[in-house]
């Protein structure tokens, strides 16, 4: 079989799972938020007596060990100081953690962790973004992956599938100013979401052959007479979080490139199929809690055009193994590995950056140039073809709203998304929305590129030396993680400004979008009349699909031009 | 007012927090510890090769087959080029660019020594020989880069060239499934079978 025709089979495999999965774990998600207390119209939930409704004990448990009251809900206000609270809490203690990881047990001799990457660090794991400064294995004992990193790996994707429900719950809700209990959507995002299929998961990749121990590491004496060493860790358990809540820090250094992240090739496609299936799934909530699975047919539809384009594009470019030293070897093979091959390779690259996911299974930096450009540009489209655990969702609402305003500006009318007017004040939260991250990718960029600190951290020179900074601002303030890492990032510089990138990338959005969903859930809903926008046509999903590539992805061109297109054209 | 209401989420935060750092940062990951010691135990420690009860490498990590002055060891099948030498610490790539001046001259060297140590021409290397992986661990070679290995391995060892070949098309992996990924030949437990059948 051709490698082609075996990379097309790949996709085919993943594509039937995503397919198959998409509708029980959507449907599930959905009855998971819409609890029976509130107002939510559920009107054909599907209907299983296997497990109770309301709480369950051990969720009323954390309830009383957290001390709210699950019962009542928040006004968004509310609802986003606890997101806030939580975030900025999580990067103190995960900082600390790191700080005072010498005295602690599970240590492996590792010294207390610098302050710059400390704080870099904290805030990459707690926005979902898991940019990594620093080399696993050489810096992070076993508690401070398990109980510091792994555990926002749980509750940043729980954060981000909280903040898209209350947004969907903007919509499906009308005339309250209630968005449900932040405390009650984490609670159920990790207990009936994330946890149990972490858990399975992570049975999958031990028996892949993922190691699962905690110890510091083997010594082997190599048949050459050399000694090697051979580290160990809690990998599993926390690689299944990792691709699950597109977190995407690696516990090793070279990420889920390295032979115990990803052993064979079969499990890096399953890696694949961890990263997307709960971005893919979230369209089919939103479908179901807004009472009409058509419009999450549309999200999704656009979300799936989206990638399916980028992934032919990139898969052709990485074949052609452009760029001088990649034509002289004769394939694309630096920086990847043999029993992925270059199909399996292109794909994860590829999902990993649609996603906000930012693990790797080959290194990007080292990628043809056109297959570089189409991976920092699928960051670039604001990662939302699926995007994120819940960040994917909420981020192709906005542009949803968006794109119905701009329909809307064509014909001359109000514009309305789901019986809701787009007003001044919504249309304002929603551009805002729009113009975040490329005012931090772009600032940041250009501030790197001016100042002697900035420029002395560069690897490679010329246009792929832009590409390199361009790509870490990207990633950064898009709360992907992965990087052209060839960039050396652990200075005090790059670990300031792209922290600060990635607090304002994550947080800003999540102001703007639980403001917007408190604004629509205080509306009624518009009938629908001749004259409304149907948002659940091709024509839409056709609108939508442009809105996303002309609003976000020409911003960016300028930028584009210098770097990565100015090489591939070099 | 407001203060307060902060005040109030913000101890909630604190509270929630410890909490999912005893279920999810210590019971989750012990328990699946745990698990995988019971059902797994030798893939959950790494898969570990020992020969006479030592341990001499994972069958998932690759290794090096030079000497001490880190020339290149007939008689055994050599792994890619590393960008970290395969020290287990220091997994990671080059990251050099496709354009990089540095990865141009890295290959050219890399495919004239192959060429030369292998006695082949130049244009019989194949790509995964003269570039270094993501992990700089990686343990497989392609079936390209074995094939013109076999004839050196078997001269260095005098033993016949087919038995050689009848080794590495034992230790070849086609794609999983007939279709995931790509094959490969796995050369720590390819180089070991050398050593114990045709010493």
């Amino acid at each position: 079989m051709s490698s082609t025709a075996a990379g097309w089979l790949q996709v085919a495999l993943l594509v039937v799972a995503l397919v198959a999965v998409h509708k029980p774990l959507g449907d599930w998600m959905a009855r998971v938020f819409t609890t029976d207390a509130a107002p939510d119209p559920a009107p054909e939930g599907p209907k299983s007596r296997l497990l109770p409704r309301g709480h369950w004990r051990v969720e009323r448990l954390v309830y009383r060990a957290v001390g709210v009251d699950a019962d009542s809900e928040q006004r968004w206000p509310v609802y986003l100081r606890s997101v806030l609270a939580f975030s900025l809490v999580s990067v103190l203690f995960l900082y600390l953690l790191q700080r005072v990881q010498q005295w602690l047990p599970l240590d492996h001799e590792m010294a207390a962790v610098e302050p710059g990457s400390a704080w870099n660090t904290a805030v990459s794991f707690v926005t979902n973004t898991n940019w990594q400064g620093y080399s696993g294995e050489s810096t992070m004992g076993h508690l401070v992956q398990m109980a510091g990193l792994a555990v926002q790996n749980f509750v940043s994707a729980g954060v981000g599938i909280a903040v898209a429900i209350a947004l969907v719950r903007g919509f499906a809700r009308s005339g309250t100013d209630r968005l449900g209990n932040f405390w009650v959507d984490l609670t159920r995002a990790i207990t009936r979401v994330l946890l149990p299929l972490a858990t399975v998961a992570a049975v999958v990749l031990v028996l892949g052959g993922v190691v699962q121990n905690l110890s510091s590491g083997t010594d082997a004496n190599t048949l050459a007479g050399a000694t090697q060493f051979l580290p160990g860790g809690p990998v599993a358990s926390q690689e299944a979080i990792k691709e699950l809540g597109t977190n995407g820090g690696g516990f090793y250094n070279a990420n889920s490139a390295h032979p115990f992240e990803g052993p064979s090739a079969w499990i890096s496609l399953f890696q694949v199929f961890l990263l997307l299936v709960i971005p893919f799934s979230l369209p089919r909530t939103f479908g179901r809690m807004v009472g009409d699975r058509r419009q999450g047919l549309a999200i999704v539809g656009v979300m799936a055009g989206l990638a399916t384009a980028s992934l032919a594009l990139t898969s052709w470019a990485q074949a052609r193994a452009g760029g001088a030293a990649l034509q002289l070897a004769g394939a694309a093979t630096e920086g990847q590995e043999v029993r992925f091959g270059g199909p399996l390779s292109a794909l994860f690259g590829t999902a990993t950056t649609l996603t906000s996911t930012g693990a790797v299974n080959s290194m990007h930096d080292s990628y043809t140039p056109t297959g570089g450009m189409l991976v920092l540009a699928n960051m670039m489209l604001g990662e939302v073809a699926p995007g994120g655990v819940g960040s994917g969702l909420y981020g192709m609402l906005v542009l949803a709203v968006v794109a119905v305003f701009v329909a809307g500006l064509m014909v001359g009318r109000t514009p309305e998304y789901l019986g809701k007017k787009l007003g001044r004040r919504e249309m304002t939260l929603a551009s805002l929305y729009v113009l975040v991250t490329p005012v931090l990718v772009l600032t940041g960029t250009a501030i790197a590129v001016v100042t002697d600190t900035g420029l002395s951290s560069l690897l490679n020179s010329g246009s792929h030396g832009l590409s390199e900074v361009l790509y870490a601002f990207t990633s950064a303030s898009n709360n992907n993680g992965s990087a052209f890492a060839g960039l050396s990032a652990n200075t005090p510089f790059y670990n300031t400004a792209l922290g600060l990138a990635m607090a304002f990338g994550r947080f800003l959005p999540i102001v703007l979008v639980v403001a917007l969903a408190g604004r629509l859930a205080v509306q009624g809903k518009a009938p629908v009349t001749a004259g409304t926008l149907p948002t659940h046509q091709p024509l839409f999903v056709g609108l939508l699909g442009a809105v996303v590539l002309v609003v976000v992805g020409l911003t960016y061109f300028p930028a584009l031009a210098l770097g990565p297109l100015a090489e591939a054209l070099a | 007012m407001s203060a307060l209401r902060s005040g109030r989420q913000l101890v909630a935060a604190v509270r929630a927090l410890l909490v999912a750092t005893v279920v999810l940062g210590l019971a989750y990951p012990l328990l699946m510890t745990g698990v995988a010691q019971l059902i797994a135990p030798a893939r959950a420690d790494g898969s570990l090769v020992s020969v006479d009860g030592s341990v001499v490498g994972s069958s998932l990590i690759g290794q090096s087959f030079t000497d001490s002055d880190g020339e290149p060891l007939p008689e055994y099948f050599q792994t890619r080029p590393s960008a970290s030498s395969y020290d287990g610490a220091a997994s990671g790539g080059s990251n050099l660019g496709p354009n990089s001046e540095e990865l141009v001259a890295a290959v050219g060297e890399r495919r004239a020594e192959v060429a030369a140590f292998t006695e082949v021409s130049e244009s019989e290397v194949p790509a995964d020989a003269v570039t270094s992986s993501g992990s700089g661990l990686d343990p497989d070679i392609s079936p390209e880069y074995a094939a013109i290995q076999v004839e050196r391995v078997a001269e260095a060892r005098g033993v016949p060239v087919d038995d050689v070949q009848a080794l590495v098309d034992e230790h070849t992996d086609g794609r999983d499934l007939g279709f995931i990924g790509a094959p490969h030949v796995r050369v720590l437990e390819l180089n070991l079978a050398l050593d114990e059948q045709l010493g």
